[in-house]
């Protein structure tokens, strides 16, 4: 249903999203989970076609969001993070209008009015001017936006941010449902939000993908590994490298690092690698001891000192002091 | 071919529907009723001075005269809400994620404010009813002044539209609005310091009646610009032309303006 690939994006100079890549499956529910700045509007931003990317290309249901905007967008529901509203509207007036842009006619509006109205348990505000609205009952007109047309893809960014505890409750429970009949992709920096509806878990921080799990998978990782840069020469089959590698103890994983700042780096005949390992000092040793014994030349190794343990340190995993 | 047909009436139905929106959320406001309101009261006055000497002329030039001038402020605080407001709630961000063109989305808001001109216009045709009551007018002179009113107000929109797709802040859009139409007002002091060839072609985009011959005693005659023949009952080609041209330049910028906010 959506595939990103290798989608960068800069501000200016300054890099907001770098070489992510994800493909999300029809009737996935996924969250992106990361700090503030940690670049998940941009990517939702570049995957609804709001903005174009720097680099790479995003297709939505089969339709490339720069190429083919307009087929790409019919099938997306967004809903951003600072819900656009026409305060001078009523809420039904609302509705029909963003019904009308999303290419509803009237027939069709009239059928999915009521039945997204009762969704969003808007009955008794049918009528009110979005102005008199609090924030909670504002977030279910942008809900109720976001889904009338029935998209298949439906993209809310952070929409339990602002509104208070109790309507936080209410509001999850309701995206939850809405999971069951969407491909639904959802951002937010609190951890129990994402694992409470989310059953993939992207994370992003400073720009880049982290990780990409299950929740369940993720806690487990986070609290187990760091990652090991390697750039390995002389060493065939890049394929012989990681099974030698996966092998050792301590190593989680291996794989081929193919970010284009690593093919960058690597020069005639090195390959670089990436290993997910225990947070153990004897971890680096035996990798290096291990490639040393092969003959291989050891060019470069680095333990990154930004593990998903410090991320998710940055995250909001205390709901009280935060939503 | 079909699929351009089905294309046209798709674009043509968005456009509708933001117009009719747009139209809707000005009656909701005081808005309308202030301008429209405002716009009466001193074309009226303008009108009025214009004809109410011993031996004056039964026309509306007096009026026509203070309305296009008046239409340099108007126009703008007419289009001021309409882009910069969307950007300021972050509804632009829905409607480009929306399957609906930046055009289709500039060109809605055009008519909607093209509408609300109308309108204006339309109320003040009782000032004709009592030139009719009162005097003998030359029919001429009516029909060609409304038409000439309708092109300028269509300028002055689309330049007020161009400025509401730079800004988020609405008083910033109907300042820059309102400048550019006062410059082009004035481009004649700016032709005649330049001089030449340039300073010919610089008058040629004078908008309206110059401030240098705008008499404040004889209302009657606002002359210079490409306003002037119709005030006189004259259809000129070159009028039109450049009418039509500088209200689709202006809203090509707005479109323009516009599908730059996604790079930013």
């Amino acid at each position: 249903m959506i595939k990103i690939e290798h989608m960068t994006k800069f501000y200016g100079s300054f890099p907001a999203v770098i070489d992510v890549s994800m493909h999300i499956k029809k009737g996935e529910v996924v969250g992106f989970l990361g700090p503030n700045g940690a670049g998940k509007t941009t990517t939702m931003r570049v995957m609804t076609g709001y903005t174009p990317p720097s680099e790479g290309t995003v297709t939505i249901a089969g339709y490339d969001v720069i190429t083919h905007s307009l087929e790409a967008r019919r099938h997306i529901g967004y809903l951003p993070e600072t819900v656009p509203l026409y305060l001078d509207m009523e809420v039904t007036d609302y509705l029909r209008f963003m019904g009308q842009m999303r290419g509803m006619n009237r027939a069709w509006i009239n059928e999915r009015l009521p039945a997204v109205i009762d969704v969003v348990k808007l009955g008794d505000y049918r009528n009110t001017y979005i102005q008199k609205l609090s924030k909670g009952f504002r977030q279910r007109v942008g809900i109720a936006q976001s889904i009338l047309h029935e998209p298949d893809v439906l993209i809310m960014d952070e929409p339990t941010i602002g509104i208070d505890p109790v309507q936080v409750v209410e509001t999850r429970a309701l995206i939850k449902e809405l999971g069951g009949e969407h491909t639904l992709i959802l951002s937010s920096h609190i951890l129990p939000e994402i694992s409470m509806i989310c059953r993939r878990v992207i994370v992003i921080h400073e720009g880049r993908l982290v990780a990409d799990d299950e929740p369940g998978n993720l806690s487990e990782r986070l609290r187990r590994t760091e990652r090991i840069e390697l750039a390995v020469r002389g060493a065939g089959e890049p394929g012989e490298v990681i099974s030698m590698l996966r092998d050792l103890p301590m190593i989680v994983d291996a794989r081929r690092d193919n970010s284009a700042s690593a093919q960058r780096d690597a020069g005639e005949g090195i390959i670089p690698f990436l290993l997910d390992a225990r947070p153990d000092r004897e971890a680096p040793e035996n990798v290096a001891k291990a490639i040393v014994e092969k003959g291989w030349g050891l060019i470069n190794m680095h333990v990154i000192p930004m593990s998903l343990e410090e991320i998710f340190l940055e995250l909001t995993t205390d709901e009280s002091l935060e939503g | 071919m079909e699929a351009i047909a089905s294309s046209l009436i798709t674009s043509g139905t968005n456009i509708w529907n933001i117009a009719v929106k747009e139209t809707r959320t000005y009656f909701a406001s005081p808005m309308a009723y202030v301008v429209a309101a405002a716009f009466l009261a001193i074309t009226g006055f303008f009108f009025v001075a214009s004809v109410s000497d011993a031996f004056s002329e039964a026309s509306i030039r007096g009026f026509s005269a203070g309305a296009i001038f008046f239409m340099i402020f108007l126009s703008p605080a007419l289009t001021m809400r309409l882009l910069a407001e969307e950007q300021k709630l972050g509804t632009l961000e829905l409607l480009l994620t929306s399957p609906v063109r930046e055009t289709e989305i500039v060109l809605g808001k055009f008519v909607a404010a093209f509408i609300m001109l109308t309108i204006m216009l339309a109320l003040s045709l009782y000032f004709v009813l009592v030139l009719f009551i009162f005097g003998v007018p030359d029919t001429g002179p009516l029909y060609t002044g409304y038409m000439g009113m309708v092109l300028y107000g269509s300028t002055t929109l689309a330049v007020g539209l161009a400025a509401s797709a730079i800004t988020s802040n609405q008083l910033v859009a109907l300042v820059v609005g309102a400048g550019t139409l006062t410059g082009l007002t004035v481009i004649d002091f700016i032709a005649e310091r330049v001089g030449g060839t340039p300073g010919e072609v610089l008058n040629g985009f004078q908008l309206g009646s110059s401030f240098q011959t705008f008499d404040v005693s004889n209302f009657a005659v606002a002359q210079g610009g490409h306003f002037a023949d119709f005030s006189r009952g004259i259809i000129n080609f070159t009028d039109i032309v450049y009418y039509l041209g500088m209200t689709t330049v202006f809203l090509f910028a707005a479109i323009v303006l516009l599908a730059s906010r996604r790079w930013r």
